[in-house]
């Protein structure tokens, strides 16, 4: 019984590579239902997110299910399994466990401290709940994520890092236009980080959207969740000249606009002012754009630099959260070591022992004229009722069964056994 | 009297241009209200000094330095208050007051007599062609006052050093934008001073154009105004560079007014 994770994020993987892996719309139901009936993966979970495809497991055997995971992906994605072997990273047990708990709190993410992903990371515990494909282990490792999140997010400042981003980015807005509700946006690639940008950009009220992505439906799904207009991505240098706002977020590896073509654009939009943020990571636009007049060029080290100057004070909140999660983390493993057979059959039998010499000690404390023969018997018979007792529990234990970590649970709450009881 | 109303206005003016320095450091509600009360005081005494001296000397006031300067002033703090109520902008104040006080400063260093008026200036074209040209002068001298904070703030922003006024001063599109409504008022009042003036000089002396200092230099304020808005609804220049063109053009206007009237020369001796 161990939590299993393979997947890739923004670090390790670009755009195109994790496009092939996502698991979108309704593939993610038939990919969750699928990944769950391998053999050797007994709990599933699927996160697929923009920045990040991840599949979570409960597996007895990390080695056979990694090699079971990867076929499942390749088969299902029909990617070549070989180009999987480096494309891809495998946490296993304590690791895996902490790999979840700083997703969840947004350690992981590309903007450390966004607020989406812990809403994405419930919305797939969500479906897999309804699908029945989780069990104890899982169940409890995504409570302990959430409630971790929540203590990142309450007791450290690194949630305000992201959300204060977007906030600088729509204030520098503010300082630049007049009225924000007659200008164009446009929202370029895609990612955690810019679409919090574009929201709250959007809800301050632009005039039109419009979205171009690298992949059309994607433009088109995001177009549809902001109420805009997509666009072919290779159209975006047209729309250039109509866009008062732009957030450009899409992963390709070089600029993807230039100075001589921004001067082309901005000659054509006669001037008119435009701001533009670059979020991408390595950046899409070239820096010397910013020489040029009436363009405000905006990295994200720029908005995290109007944020907040103080960069020990953002590593010393990161500190923070890694110890909250250690903490987490800690109460977890505590909690699945008790699931171990071993220990609960100790703990058993120690308990049974414990009551069957209190009993006696009380007894013949009362019996005291009795001779060493009668002692003799009745201890036997304690120890043989004892015994008969603790012996079906024990040997379910000790077999070889299926969800055994929900009888282990199941025979500690019923014998009282302490330790961390699955209270929820 | 007439001088008494102008030293109160003069006094009124100083403290509002203080209080307005010093919202550029630290601004509140009750600093900015203050700066409001003084200024509008002092237009309103201002006002009343220069009706006052209309009715003293029976003509309008704008036949020599003294009169001519304090009525630019005059111009400017009309328009400030009309920019206000309009735009609501931010640390205004403290871009022009400071242009405001040092005019009437000015203006208070100036000979105040009230002379007889010179048959020359006896003419119904003296109230239209000073009005005019005062106004066209007091927009643009706006103008400056924004282009400044224009390209204070577009310093902030380029920098990306959002510190100092960077909250405060308006956004850089509606600086741009009240610059170039200054310039679209002032042009027109500028051309309007040029033709009347002409038409005035024609029925005086009876040529259209005299070639003196002033309308000369008038003349190269008039193309660098010119090139402004052509050059804006033509090529788009906007933001920085009519920014500092709106302020070179000032300073042609400065030359205009204040050099030449050192150098005593040409047609224009009596202002």
């Amino acid at each position: 019984m161990k939590v299993f994770v393979v997947g890739l994020n923004h670090k390790i993987a670009d755009v195109d590579v994790r496009e092939k892996l996502a698991f979108n719309g309704p593939k993610l139901e038939e990919g969750l239902l699928r990944f769950r009936q391998l053999p050797e993966v007994e709990e599933a979970i699927i996160l697929s997110t923009c920045n990040r495809v991840e599949l979570y497991a409960n597996v007895r055997d990390p080695q056979k299910a990694s090699e079971s995971i990867k076929t499942f992906l390749s088969d299902f994605h029909n990617i070549r399994r070989e180009s999987l072997d480096s494309a891809l990273y495998i946490y296993d047990d304590i690791s895996a466990a902490r790999h979840i708990l700083r997703v969840a709190s947004s350690l992981d993410s590309m903007v450390v401290g966004e607020p989406q992903i812990l809403g994405q990371l419930k919305d797939a515990f969500e479906m897999s709940l309804s699908k029945k494909t989780t069990g104890i282990l899982l169940n409890k490792l995504m409570k302990k994520a959430i409630s971790a999140a929540k203590r990142v997010r309450t007791e450290t400042r690194i949630a305000e890092n992201a959300v204060s981003i977007s906030f600088a980015a729509v204030e520098l807005a503010k300082k630049i236009f007049t009225d924000l509700s007659t200008k164009v946006f446009m929202l370029l690639g895609a990612g955690e980080m810019a679409e919090l940008a574009a929201r709250h950009l959007i809800g301050n009220g632009v005039k039109e959207v419009v979205v171009a992505n690298r992949t059309y439906e994607r433009a088109c799904d995001l177009a549809k969740e902001f109420n805009g207009r997509p666009v072919n991505f290779d159209d975006f240098m047209q729309e250039m000249v109509r866009a008062d706002i732009v957030i450009c977020s899409t992963g390709a590896p070089t600029y993807i606009l230039i100075k001589n073509q921004m001067q082309k654009v901005m000659k054509e939009r006669k001037q008119r002012q435009v701001f533009i943020i670059d979020i991408s990571v390595p950046r899409n636009i070239d820096p010397e754009i910013n020489d040029l007049e009436n363009v405000y060029l905006y990295n994200v080290d720029d908005l995290q630099g109007v944020v907040d100057t103080n960069l020990f004070e953002r590593r010393k909140e990161a500190e923070k959260a890694e110890k909250i999660i250690e903490e987490e983390l800690e109460t977890f493993l505590k909690w699945q070591s008790s699931l171990d057979s071993v220990p609960t059959i100790k703990a058993l039998r120690e308990k049974a022992e414990e009551i069957k010499n209190d009993e006696l000690g009380k007894l013949l404390h009362k019996l005291q004229d009795i001779g060493d023969k009668e002692r003799e018997a009745i201890e036997y018979m304690a120890t043989a009722i004892v015994n008969k007792l603790i012996h079906p529990p024990t040997a379910a234990l000790k077999a070889d069964t299926e969800n055994k970590e929900l009888l282990v649970a199941a025979i500690r709450r019923l014998y009282g056994i302490n330790g961390e009881r699955s209270e929820d | 009297m007439g001088i008494l109303l102008f030293e109160v206005a003069l006094t009124f003016y100083f403290a509002a241009t203080i209080v307005s320095i010093t919202e550029l450091f630290k601004g509140s509600k009750v600093t900015s209200r203050l700066m409001f009360l003084l200024a509008g005081a002092g237009f309103a005494v201002h006002s009343f000094s220069i009706v006052y001296r209309y009715v003293t000397a029976g003509h309008i006031p704008i036949t020599n330095p003294h009169e001519a300067t304090s009525f630019f002033a005059w111009c400017m703090v009309l328009i400030f208050f009309l920019l206000h109520f309009r735009y609501r902008v931010g640390l205004l104040s403290s871009f022009v007051l400071p242009i405001v006080f040092s005019m009437m400063l000015i203006s208070s260093m100036l000979s105040r007599e009230i002379k007889p008026l010179s048959p020359l200036l006896q003419s119904y074209w003296l109230g239209i062609h000073t009005v005019f040209a005062f106004l066209g002068n007091a927009a643009f001298a706006m103008a400056f006052g924004i282009g400044c904070m224009y390209l204070v703030q577009e310093h902030h922003v380029k920098s990306k050093r959002l510190g100092g006024l960077f909250e405060r001063l308006p956004s850089l599109q509606t600086l741009d934008d009240i610059n170039y409504r200054l310039i679209t008022l002032g042009f027109p009042l500028l051309t309007l001073a040029i033709i009347t003036g002409a038409l005035w000089a024609d029925s005086a002396w009876g040529r259209f154009w005299n070639w003196d200092a002033r309308e000369t230099w008038s003349l190269i304020t008039w193309f660098i105004y010119a090139i402004v808005l052509h050059s804006r609804l033509v090529a788009g220049w906007r933001g920085r560079r009519a920014a500092i063109l709106s302020m070179i053009g000032f300073l042609t206007i400065i030359i205009a007014f204040f050099g030449i009237k050192l150098l005593r020369k040409g047609l224009h001796v009596f202002l």
